[in-house]
């Protein structure tokens, strides 16, 4: 098989693992206004990602790099278009990361709520605007010849790429509550199992208007069958949740979120973006990708070194299975 | 007006902006999490918990720290395709590999492994645990090798082949690439000096409680540990930064001749190194200066009776070569950068001798004065590296790629004066804050001194969760 296609699944991939592992934390992020009732059910639900963001968040990174390494050209194009996009997503995880590390460092109760506005906010905008740049994307945007974006921050925000947007950003914080549910106790749990019944029906209403859109407009077979597959796992979490089986809950929801992101990779393939207003102009995998050679080097490493990778990573989330307690945050306290 | 809305200046700015700004984090992320990990080993062999309690120490100052590095290090991974989108065309597919590289093998570890370091201090065995910090620390050595193998191309493009057809450098050689003459020497010169950052860290805590007699019992082993890496890296840094000289000279003669601002070539005795220059302010005529003769021909050539290429000389060949252009750097950046990064770092490496010296037996100085220059020492050591790299980076101008692609061939063509200018301000301002931020609480973790850990539990050894969960 021809690498760059190879590669496109594993960008694909990559993407998958940052929006079923970050997406969770982003979620518990948003849900501190809604389950946090006081600071220490803040503390726990922040706790509940405290070992794993930094690793969920450096899939973003390695996903960004790997598209640098196999397509400078999407990276290129991309990264330049999307510009101001891009500008508030770093912002907002600048703010989100350091508010982790610094939310703890003084007592005061003004200090740490800014922190947690800053969490909250750092969690909601790239919730939404990943979604809206991968919507645009699929759409397809005005290029020039030479590749480049000659649109505006305005055309990002059409109506279906807001549905995008919306849909991820729902997505996310129902995937959040569900894990919070499933690493908290107590009164905690069952108020987020809860919230995450009322939250996940919205999900699954905008989901699906999101996938309808998506598969009339730009969809392909194989499209339809992710498709239908994030439609019944989403449905399926949804019944899980009610029925208080948490883990089985969060499972579907991850696997929702794969085949979506699976779903509008396969409604690109062979475009990897599209050009709205000459096909000529399109991004391809053909003529977007690296060398041979460049491709080569880099599979021998992807395969020797994922495995690996998922290994040690699982080990962690393995590690830290246990639930947090209230109890437990209390006494360290100190 | 329009000149305030170019692209091409305010992305350098925002470049030079952001990257300094990840590199004060940076070395102290590897030295510390290397420092954090002596210490614990310390603690596992001895079971004397001042060894601990250093440990949570830099621990902490460590996590505070980490938090910046990971932050401004995404802002430097999209920028190349936010702001240089045709740099990263032309040299995506031979530089996207070593930060593709870098984030698989070294970021991924580094990240999983601290969050058990921070979060597994009762979860862990003891030796599992302390084999995360370690973990951690060799992925941050790591992940600076590829990102220096990947600068490295910029300064001395190597493994690559021209594609004329697809208008860009094309990999052809991966093991050319990663052992570039310039990464290997610039490599171990960077860590070396990222742990003369961290010695004058490790000083300065410790001189602020030391002057003030308190935390004697952790403090003392931590000054001394201070001094002794402050001289032995400063040594090796200066060692390393010999090797690179001769690399450099060899690859980017023009960057010599500009670090000297030496306008002829010279020979011998003539080629001498100035300590200190006066001149006329467009640097072309030389009033006052302080020289040593043929230094500058042994630091370039390693023989006292080898020439240096002068500017003028260069930039004849180079305009024969690449056509009419003006090759050199901003030489007053150069020169001074240079002279401020070798000076601050010799006068550390003495500063730590007269510091050994003077706490020998067990000794500690009176002199209030002896303890304020021991503080200094953070601050400065972190400037003689950060000059370092304003000398590496403005050096190699007018190129983004040496000889390959001019910087202004290399800015993004699409993204307006405007667009550049918000996120440059955003980023100034959100920098700023965070700075004011980072410092305080710095300050505010060194006041606080070394924590109490507890007695551990007498069954498993192990012991209670650090107070910095969230
Ligand atoms: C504490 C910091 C520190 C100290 C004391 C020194 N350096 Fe340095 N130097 C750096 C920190 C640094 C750096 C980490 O900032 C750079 C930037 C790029 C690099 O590889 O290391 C650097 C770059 C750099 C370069 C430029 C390489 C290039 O552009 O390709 C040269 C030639 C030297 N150094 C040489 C020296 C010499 C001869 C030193 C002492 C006698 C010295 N440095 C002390
Ligand atoms: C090792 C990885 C690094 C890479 C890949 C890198 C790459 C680049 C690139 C692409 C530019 C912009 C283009 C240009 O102006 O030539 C640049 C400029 C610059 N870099 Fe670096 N850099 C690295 C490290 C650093 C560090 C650690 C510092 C400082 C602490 C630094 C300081 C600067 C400065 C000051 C500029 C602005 C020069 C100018 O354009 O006027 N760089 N670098
Ligand atoms: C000599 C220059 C540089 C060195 C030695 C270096 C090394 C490091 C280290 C040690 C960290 C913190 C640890 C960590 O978060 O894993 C870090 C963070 C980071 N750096 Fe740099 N960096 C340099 C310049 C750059 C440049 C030019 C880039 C741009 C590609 C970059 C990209 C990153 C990223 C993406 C992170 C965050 C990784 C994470 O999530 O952990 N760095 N870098």
């Amino acid at each position: 098989m021809d690498l760059a296609v190879v590669w496109f699944w594993i960008v694909a991939a990559l993407f998958v693992g940052y929006f079923v592992l970050d997406g969770f934390d982003f979620g518990v992020g948003m849900s501190l206004p809604f389950l946090g009732k006081d600071d220490t059910d803040r503390r726990v639900l922040i706790n509940t990602i405290g070992p794993v963001w930094d690793l969920n968040e450096t899939w973003v990174i390695v996903a960004g790099a790997s598209l640098f390494a196999a397509f400078p050209e999407w990276y290129a194009t991309l990264f330049s278009g999307f510009y101001l996009a891009l500008l508030l997503i770093l912002l907002a995880l600048i703010a989100r990361g350091v508010s982790f590390e610094y939310r703890h460092q003084r007592p005061e109760a003004a200090w740490k709520r800014r922190f947690d506005w800053m969490i909250v906010v750092g969690s909601a905008v790239p919730a939404l605007l990943w979604g809206v740049a991968f919507a645009n994307i699929v759409q397809g945007v005005p290029l020039d010849a030479g590749h480049n974006y000659t649109g505006t921050l305005f055309d990002l925000l059409n109506p279906y790429a807001l549905l995008g947007g919306l849909t991820t950003l729902l997505v996310f914080f129902t995937h959040g509550v569900v894990f919070a549910s499933l690493k908290t106790d107590g009164d905690l749990r069952e108020r987020a199992r809860r919230l995450a019944t009322r939250a996940g029906l919205l999900t699954i209403v905008v989901a699906a208007a999101f996938l309808v859109w998506t598969g009339l407009a730009y969809g392909t077979a194989w499209f339809w069958g992710f498709a239908a597959l994030a439609a019944l796992a989403l449905v399926g979490a949804w019944l899980a949740n009610v029925r208080g089986r948490e883990g089985a809950s969060f499972t579907l929801l991850a696997i929702t979120i794969a085949a979506t992101v699976l779903g509008l990779f396969s409604a690109l393939f062979p475009d990897v973006m599209p050009a709205s207003n000459d096909p000529a102009n399109s991004l391809t995998i053909a003529n977007a990708s690296s060398s041979e050679y460049t491709l080569t080097v880099m599979t021998w490493v992807a395969v020797i070194f994922l495995p690996l990778i998922l290994l040690y990573q699982g080990w962690t989330y393995w590690i830290f299975r246990k639930r947090v307690t209230r109890s437990a945050v209390e006494a360290a306290a100190h | 007006m329009n000149d305030l809305l170019d692209p091409l200046l305010l992305a350098r700015w925002q470049f030079g902006l952001t990257t300094i700004y990840h590199f004060l984090f940076v070395p102290l992320t590897i030295g510390l999490a290397t420092t954090a990990a002596i210490f614990q080993t310390a603690w596992y062999r001895t079971g004397k918990l001042e060894y601990l309690r250093v440990t949570r120490f830099f621990g902490s100052i460590f996590l505070i720290n980490f938090a910046m590095g990971v932050v401004t290090g995404i802002v430097q991974e999209f920028q190349f395709g936010m702001n240089w989108s045709e740099y990263s065309r032309f040299v995506g597919d031979v530089f996207g590999a070593p930060l593709a590289l870098e984030g698989l093998l070294a970021f991924f570890f580094e990240a999983t492994f601290i969050g058990l370091w921070i979060f597994g201090w009762d979860k862990l065995p003891r030796g599992v645990h302390l084999a995360t910090i370690w973990a951690t620390a060799v992925g941050s050595v790591l992940s600076a090798y590829f990102i220096i193998a990947a600068n490295a191309f910029m300064q001395n493009p190597v493994g690559y082949q021209m594609n004329e057809q697809a208008g860009r450098a094309e990999l052809v050689d991966i093991g050319e690439l990663l052992a570039n003459p310039v990464a290997l020497a610039a490599f171990p010169h960077t860590i070396a000096a990222a742990f003369m950052v961290t010695a004058g860290l490790i000083i300065s805590a410790a001189a602020w409680h030391l002057a003030r007699r308190q935390h004697v019992d952790t403090m003392r082993p931590a000054l001394k540990f201070g001094l002794w890496t402050m001289v032995v890296a400063g040594g090796l840094t200066v060692l390393f930064g010999d090797q690179l000289s001769l690399a450099m000279v060899a690859t980017q003669p023009m960057k010599m001749a500009a670090a000297e601002a030496t306008y002829n070539t010279v020979c011998g005795a003539d080629a001498s190194f100035s300590i200190f220059t006066l001149g006329t302010p467009d640097g072309t005529t030389e009033l006052f200066s302080i020289r040593v003769p043929y230094l500058l021909s042994f630091l370039s050539t390693h023989t006292f009776d080898g020439c240096v290429e002068g500017i003028n000389d260069l930039q004849a060949q180079y305009q024969a070569l690449y056509g009419p252009g003006d090759y050199a750097p901003i030489i007053w950046i150069t020169y001074w950068s240079f002279r401020w990064m070798i000076g601050l770092g010799l006068a550390h490496v003495a500063v730590a001798v007269a510091g050994l010296w003077l706490t020998r037996k067990g000794r500690l100085p009176k002199q209030r004065w002896v303890w304020a220059v021991a503080i200094w020492s953070f601050p400065l050591s972190l400037m003689a590296m950060i000059v370092g790299w304003v000398f590496t980076e403005m050096g190699r101008q007018p190129w983004i790629v040496f000889s390959l692609l001019p910087t202004e061939s290399a800015v993004s063509p699409n993204v307006t004066g405007l667009e550049v200018l918000i996120s440059l301000v955003a980023f100034t301002v959100v920098y700023g804050i965070l700075a004011v931020v980072e410092f305080k609480l710095v300050i505010r973790a060194i006041r606080k001194g070394p924590p109490d850990v507890g007695e551990p539990d007498p069954e498993t050894g192990r012991v209670e969760p650090a107070s910095t969960v969230y």
